[in-house]
């Protein structure tokens, strides 16, 4: 029976969802009998074997992910894609990215078309469940929420003090429903000027006909990046939805999701302890002199097996790092202050900093 | 009175109601192009659209493979203008005998213009600059030298120089994804106006017999290959072109095992050919129906066989027909390449709206989409052109005007 399996698994491919299983089945009776060691995720071994990881992006958003005028992608969605080749491969460039639209990401991701799925795309429970698009969510690597900027001239600070005021909004959107439902729970009366599009919208706001105008922050603040005078503006601290933006992967394969989900606590983990592009050499000399380090040792593989665990190569987090370097300094090149975007951490600053980036330890 | 005032007086102030309505119209036009021209010279910023212009061109394609396309280009040029040079130098009833009518000076003068200024303007690098204007150069050698010796060229060779045409298109197709010892290039790096370019002529060419066959198919008097005929032209007209884009990328992985579903460009260039086949049958078909039946019965009676009849007497009277409802047919599969950018494909739209999401870029959306909508005009007025070359090349009163000169 055994041996049928596996045949099975050998000669569909592993990408057809109706295969899956079969892959699994097989998959586990061979691991059976070599004792639980070295388990391989049947989509990490397709990758492995392609030589290069097909990752899911948008590929039209500000700061998550767009082509260079050199024709490189760029980007924090981008950035997580080429983590997690460079933690498969050594080499972040191992990547194919595709583009694709909001409406057919998930088909994308459950027919095999895209192995990963970095495309600013919120996790939510019907997302999530097996019922529903039965996808299998990473850490989120980026809090995003309906935020609301003013002029810096307006000395408005906090969403009461838009008492009475005109609010630039899109008509139509969850972000009017968004808008509407946070201003009743604070009781904040207030003027709704609401607009077809996104353009009338933040020229009637630079036009000075509202006093604030309300968007994702992400958003907010790439518009502001284009507008002639951008530091003239800034967003309010308030954050009046949640979009928890995070990489996924199918169900299928949870041994997958694992490596997705470890490469993006790596991120995470390396800013907490410290460890950047620049000093990811240094740091590596310095956890093999010191035994006395054992936490620095083991996230950076010098003793441990926890990428032997995952499937990846021992020194995984060692290669992502040098890639790409660690959650705050990919933040700060493509959303944060080096980038034209200047948005502030905020929530997503590491939890030792009042944030929610949190990585569970590595042992 | 100056035959210019004149003629200017009898066209436009032949009365003070014609006055008046010409000036406001000159008005308006004036104040339109003096608008847009202070916008484009004074407010817009072109950075973005000289930063990517490469991207543009070619999308994603490596940089150090780049030396293909342009040797596909050089080629291009240098059929284009040998092509350009024959016709001139064989004249034909439909044609000016002269070797360089004035249209063809004006053309060859406004090329070499652009040529010399678009690139400077763009600032693109030395290197590339000289290249383009090599290449403005050829054209002009190619078209030239064909002009000047062509004539010299026997019959037959005359004759097969036309299948020049399909060679390059195999040649072209062999430069861009590699193979015949090249290093591969992906599809995937295909990108900008030479996807646009691509996806478009491969729908072009492969739609034309299709849709002639189909709507054979369904004139045809077997009942199975009518229905088959009439279903298939009917679910594609019956189906948002979008729609099937996406079934051919999203569900083709599906259905067929891995391996076997060609790469998501080809598919989105096959679903672009099955899509305007369908509606090129009824084009065709309607040049069929303008066939009268007499044609048929005539030259059955004159002994050809059913094929002979079809290709020698029917099919070329209906196609003249068809023509211009074909052209207008291709003229908008070249625009629906667009919604290859909905999928996901980086062609002109899909490059543009990347380019607008680069940070560096962000508002600059008008400089981008006018640009998008020159160079679509430009593709679009070069098919016009050449249709309605091709209708006055088949019109029946210049044919018969070449038949009866020696």
């Amino acid at each position: 029976m055994r041996r049928r399996l596996k045949l099975l698994g050998m000669s569909f491919r592993p990408t057809r969802a109706w295969a899956l299983p079969l892959v699994l089945a097989g998959l586990l009776a061979g691991c059976a009998q070599d004792g639980g060691s070295g388990v391989q995720s049947a989509k990490l071994s397709m990758v492995q074997g392609r030589g290069k990881l097909v990752c899911g992006v948008d590929g039209k958003l500000p700061g998550f992910s767009f082509v260079g005028p050199d024709g490189r992608y760029t980007g924090l969605d981008v950035d997580v894609c080429q983590a997690m080749a460079a933690a498969i491969f050594g080499d972040a460039s191992k990547v194919e990215f595709r583009d694709l639209n909001s409406s057919e990401r998930f088909a994308a991701l459950a027919s095999g078309e895209v192995d990963l799925l970095s495309r600013n795309t919120t996790m939510t429970l019907s997302r999530d469940a097996p019922g529903g698009n039965a996808l299998s969510f990473a850490p989120t690597t980026f809090y995003d929420g309906q935020g609301m900027m003013v002029p810096v001239a307006s000395g408005i600070t906090t969403l009461k003090a838009l008492a009475g005021k005109p609010i630039c909004v899109e008509s139509g959107t969850t972000t009017e429903l968004n808008l509407a439902d946070r201003m009743r729970e604070i009781g904040v009366a207030y003027t709704p000027l609401k607009f077809q599009t996104g353009d009338q919208t933040y020229a009637a706001y630079l036009g000075g006909r509202c006093i604030a105008v309300t968007s994702d922050r992400s958003q907010l603040a790439a518009k502001r990046s284009s507008f002639p005078n951008p530091e003239a503006h800034t967003l309010l601290k308030d954050v009046m939805s949640k979009e928890p933006l995070t990489p996924a992967t199918t169900n299928a394969d949870p041994a997958w999701a694992d490596a997705v989900r470890w490469t993006v606590n790596a991120l995470i983990q390396a800013e907490e302890l410290g460890i950047t592009k620049a000093n990811i050499t240094s740091k590596v000399a310095q956890a093999k002199a010191n035994p006395n380090q054992p936490d620095l040792r083991r996230f950076l593989g010098v003793e441990g097996d926890f990428g032997k665990q995952l499937g990846l190569p021992a020194d995984f987090v060692v290669k992502i790092i040098s890639a790409v370097g660690n959650y705050g300094e990919i933040f700060d090149r493509n959303v944060g202050p080096a980038s034209k975007l200047k948005l502030d951490r905020g929530v997503n600053n590491q939890w030792t900093k009042g944030g929610l980036m949190y990585s569970p330890p590595f042992r | 009175m100056n035959p210019l005032l004149r003629r200017l007086r009898s066209d436009l102030f032949a009365t003070p109601a014609d006055g008046a309505l010409s000036l406001g119209l000159i008005a308006l036009i004036t104040a339109v192009a003096v608008g847009l021209l202070q916008w484009a010279t004074q407010r817009a910023q072109w950075a973005v659209i000289q930063a990517n212009s490469t991207l543009f061109a070619v999308g994603r394609y490596p940089g150090d493979q780049q030396w293909r396309l342009w040797l596909l280009t050089a080629l291009l040029t240098a059929v284009t203008g040998v092509t350009w040079g024959l016709l001139r130098c064989h004249p034909r009833a439909d044609r000016d005998g002269t070797l360089w009518p004035r249209n063809d000076r004006l053309v060859l003068g406004l090329l070499v213009v652009v040529v010399l200024w678009l690139p400077g303007a763009l600032q693109l690098t030395p290197a590339l600059q000289i290249r383009w204007s090599l290449l403005a150069a050829l054209l002009a050698a190619s078209r030239w030298l064909a002009g000047r010796f062509g004539s010299k060229l026997s019959r037959p060779m005359l004759r097969l120089f036309p299948l020049v045409w399909p060679l390059i298109y195999l040649i072209g197709m062999v430069l861009i994804s590699g193979g015949l010892g090249l290093m591969p290039v992906s599809p995937s790096q295909w990108g900008g106006l030479l996807l646009t370019l691509l996806t478009a002529s491969f729908a072009i060419l492969l739609c034309f017999p299709m849709g002639v066959l189909l709507a054979l198919g369904r004139r045809s008097d077997l009942p199975l290959l009518r229905w088959i005929s009439v279903i298939y032209i009917e679910f594609i007209r019956g189906a948002p072109l979008i729609t099937l884009l996406f079934l051919g990328q999203n569900i083709l992985g599906f259905l067929l095992p891995g391996g076997f579903a060609p790469d998501r460009i080809w598919r989105a260039a096959w679903v672009l050919t099955f899509f305007a086949a369908a509606y090129l049958a009824e084009a065709v078909r309607s040049g069929l129906a303008s066939v009268p039946k007499g044609q048929m019965e005539a030259a059955r009676s004159l002994g050809l066989s059913y094929p002979q009849t079809l290709v020698r007497v029917v099919l070329p009277q209906a196609l003249r027909v068809a023509l211009p409802a074909m052209v207008g047919q291709f003229i908008s599969l070249l625009q629906d390449t667009t919604l290859l950018s909905l999928i996901g494909l980086l062609e002109l739209l899909g490059v543009a709206r990347t380019v607008m999401a680069n940070p560096a870029f962000l508002g600059h959306s008008a400089e981008v989409y006018l640009t998008l909508a020159l160079l679509f005009w430009s593709c679009c007025a070069a098919l016009g052109l050449g249709s309605r070359a091709l209708e006055k090349r088949l019109d029946p009163q210049t044919l018969s005007r070449s038949s009866s000169q020696p």
